[in-house]
């Protein structure tokens, strides 16, 4: 991890809100990371953090009454939120394929699995793939061959998740996002889909955003890990660094819930999101629940380095690592 | 899928034999409710006709006779029943001594070619408007000019046929005012008849479409919004799919499914609404022919009539259930 790799997808200030008849909806502001060739980064945060959004926002698939503000998402040096819609059409899943959220309604109930796996195929090639090759990407995820005449009714949960998986390596992409791909799934099942997801990964070499709330499957699957809180990105760190030596104090609280390392266990934050999300307070996103408040987190605080590879938007975030941070030094907005 | 399983057919059937059943009972009970005598009528008509009529019971004894009124009820019932799913209802009333069989068999290819016609369209029209209502890519213009069209879904179609008829009839003269084909052309397997036909049921078959295809839309728009905010419909997208082929495969092939259910139980429904139609031009359909004979009070034809549209009905719901399955793969030949 030591060598400079090549940067595949490339983030900048992304901004998507969601417009409400009160304000916008401050859903994912200003988002910006790299994610490396071959590498898969955690996306972690609470519930309605953002991260569902910022995928959106990267496939440029924002519904109203959504939009995309600003930024720029460059894939191979291609900013797909300037290209053309039919040039982006070509680009995605060729380049860019999702393994989504919802994998239970995710597939058409009126078409056949290896039709739906087919039709992406030939949408992108041109030409119909043969049998064999859905047989193939099937046997890739762990799914018999009986399935290929199936419709998704017939098939369990795990198996329709392993279809979405199938269908997101059929193309050989540059980047795969999973947005809790398993998160639908009972334990057992959950595990084992993991496994696959990450086999799969190995043996394609494929870049991955891979969004949870689960800190412990995330130790074991991804290599770095950014942590969103109400729409921002506030700490970007390798596995090690962010499990070791957390630098923005959310992280730290993150971090604290996981009991062990080993032992796996949804996101459990008290409190939950404080302020409202179409006014957020004016600096530090996370002033307002912050054991380490202070005046200056009154200002903007930016993504910023810390150590090599670790990024934090802190002001404090070297007192915090050195374990001198003060408590609390201002009073409740 | 594949074959239709033996017990699933022959269970349909039963089911649409008892359908047949109580309707035709049903159809018997309820004009024997009535008050009116029919051999009474007939002889009323005959003593309108003829200033006075000679040895009046005599001739009211005869007709009840052959009208099968002088036996017991249940006879009358059973003798009913037996003829009916023959498809033999007797004599007519109102034009003695025809049989209703032969004026119905007359009728029915004009109702079923006007109906197929502009139910077919009114059900392609009207589900590819509530499509492209929803579809996002649709042309602006088609956006607004839809919801104005719906306007002419309120109006009965006994007003939008004489609304059609006034224009395109009376003034413009691009339509003939009524009847099924010009007097002048010989009815046969020739382009003559068939241009007539086709110019006849213009106007008939628009004034039904023009009122129902908003029921179709406004159906197809709510089922085109539930699946468009489907996750398949998003992944379809994300996976790069052609705009054209997510709007056919994944939206309209899901959206569509209710809508065949619901045709089949509106047949009965568009039915009636020709009824109206039929007469105002004049269309030598069962419409006409239920309508004339209720002022008539022709009750066999009223039976025969009623009971071939129920016969449609049943027989259109049998084929939906038969071909359901094939095209909704959730559901299976089942019960
Ligand atoms: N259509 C919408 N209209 C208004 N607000 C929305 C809409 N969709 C999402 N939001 C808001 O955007 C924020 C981020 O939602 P998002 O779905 O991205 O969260 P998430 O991090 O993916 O949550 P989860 O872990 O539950 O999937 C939330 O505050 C949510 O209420
Ligand atoms: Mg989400």
């Amino acid at each position: 991890m030591t060598e400079p790799r090549n940067v595949v997808l490339k983030v900048r200030g992304l901004s998507v809100f969601y417009a409400t008849p009160t304000g916008d909806v401050r859903a994912t502001d200003d988002a910006s990371f790299d994610l490396y060739e071959g590498e898969t980064l955690g996306l972690v945060g609470e519930s309605g953090s953002g991260k569902t959004t910022a995928t959106s926002g990267i496939l440029r698939m924002v519904s109203s009454p959504g939009r995309i503000v600003a930024g720029s998402v460059e894939l191979d040096g291609v900013d797909l939120l300037a290209l053309k819609e039919e040039d982006l059409r070509r680009q995605r899943w060729s380049k860019l394929a999702l393994i989504p959220q919802g994998a239970m309604n995710s597939l058409n109930p009126t078409m056949k699995i290896s039709a739906q796996i087919a039709d992406v195929i030939r949408t992108h090639t041109g030409k119909t793939p043969p049998r064999d090759r859905i047989l193939e990407l099937f046997q890739m995820v762990g799914l018999p061959g009986r399935i290929h005449d199936m419709y998704p009714h017939e098939l369990s949960g795990g198996m329709k998740q392993r279809v979405c998986i199938a269908m997101g390596i059929a193309l050989n992409p540059r980047v795969i996002i999973a947005d809790e791909a398993t998160s639908a799934l009972d334990v057992v099942v959950q595990r084992v889909v993991a496994q696959t997801m990450a086999k799969v990964r190995d043996a394609l070499g494929v870049s991955m955003i891979m969004i949870g709330h689960d800190m412990g499957l995330m130790a074991q699957m991804v290599d770095r890990i950014a942590v969103m809180y109400s729409g921002k990105i506030v700490e970007i760190a390798r596995v090690a660094d962010m499990f070791a030596r957390p630098a923005h104090p959310y992280s730290k609280i993150l971090i604290d819930s996981v009991p062990s390392l080993t032992q796996r266990q949804a996101l459990r934050i008290t409190g939950g999101i404080t302020h409202d999300p179409r006014n957020p307070p004016k600096g530090c996103i996370f002033q307002l629940r912050c054991p380490y408040a202070a005046p200056q987190c009154r200002e903007p605080q930016p993504l910023r380095e810390i150590n090599p590879g670790q990024l934090a938007a802190c002001c404090r975030a070297e007192e915090i690592l050195a374990g001198t941070a003060q408590a609390r030094e201002i009073a409740d907005a | 899928m594949g074959r239709i399983p033996r017990s699933y057919l022959i269970n349909r059937l039963i089911t649409l034999f008892l359908t047949i059943l109580i309707a035709a009972t049903l159809i018997w009970v309820i004009p024997r409710l009535s008050p009116v005598d029919p051999a009474d009528i007939m002889l009323g008509r005959m003593a309108a006709g003829a200033g006075s009529v000679a040895n009046a019971d005599q001739v009211l004894a005869q007709l009840r006779e052959s009208f099968g009124l002088d036996q017991p009820m249940i006879v009358q019932y059973f003798k009913y029943l037996g003829n009916t799913l023959l498809f033999d209802f007797g004599l007519s009333t109102a034009s003695f001594p025809t049989p209703v069989s032969s004026l119905i068999a007359r009728a029915l290819p004009w109702t079923l070619g006007l109906m197929i016609l502009s139910v077919v369209i009114t059900f392609v029209i009207g589900n590819a408007l509530g499509a492209f209502m929803v579809w996002e890519r649709s042309p602006k213009l088609v956006k607004v000019a839809i919801p104005a069209a719906m306007v002419f879904t309120s109006i009965p179609p006994i007003l939008s046929g004489l609304l059609l008829m006034w224009i395109f009839a009376a003034q413009l003269r691009w339509f003939p005012l009524t009847g099924a084909y010009g007097l002048m052309v010989e009815p046969g397997w020739t382009w003559d008849f068939a241009l007539s036909v086709l110019h006849h049921g213009f106007l008939p078959a628009l004034s039904i479409v023009i009122v129902t295809f908003g029921f179709w839309a406004l159906g197809m728009r709510g089922l085109m919004i539930t699946v468009q905010g489907e996750d398949y419909v998003k992944l379809a997208e994300a996976k790069g799919l052609r705009p054209r082929y997510i709007l056919y495969r994944y939206m309209i092939r899901n959206a569509i499914l209710p809508q065949v259910t619901a045709f089949a139980l509106k047949i009965g429904l568009l039915i009636a609404g020709q009824v109206l139609v039929e007469r105002i031009f004049a269309y030598n359909g069962m419409g006409k022919l239920l309508y004339d004979a209720i002022l008539d009070q022709d009750f066999p034809v009223i039976q025969g009539v009623s009971y071939v549209i129920i016969l449609m009905t049943a027989l259109s719901v049998f084929l939906v259930d038969l071909i359901y399955p094939f095209i909704d793969p959730r559901i299976r030949h089942e019960g």
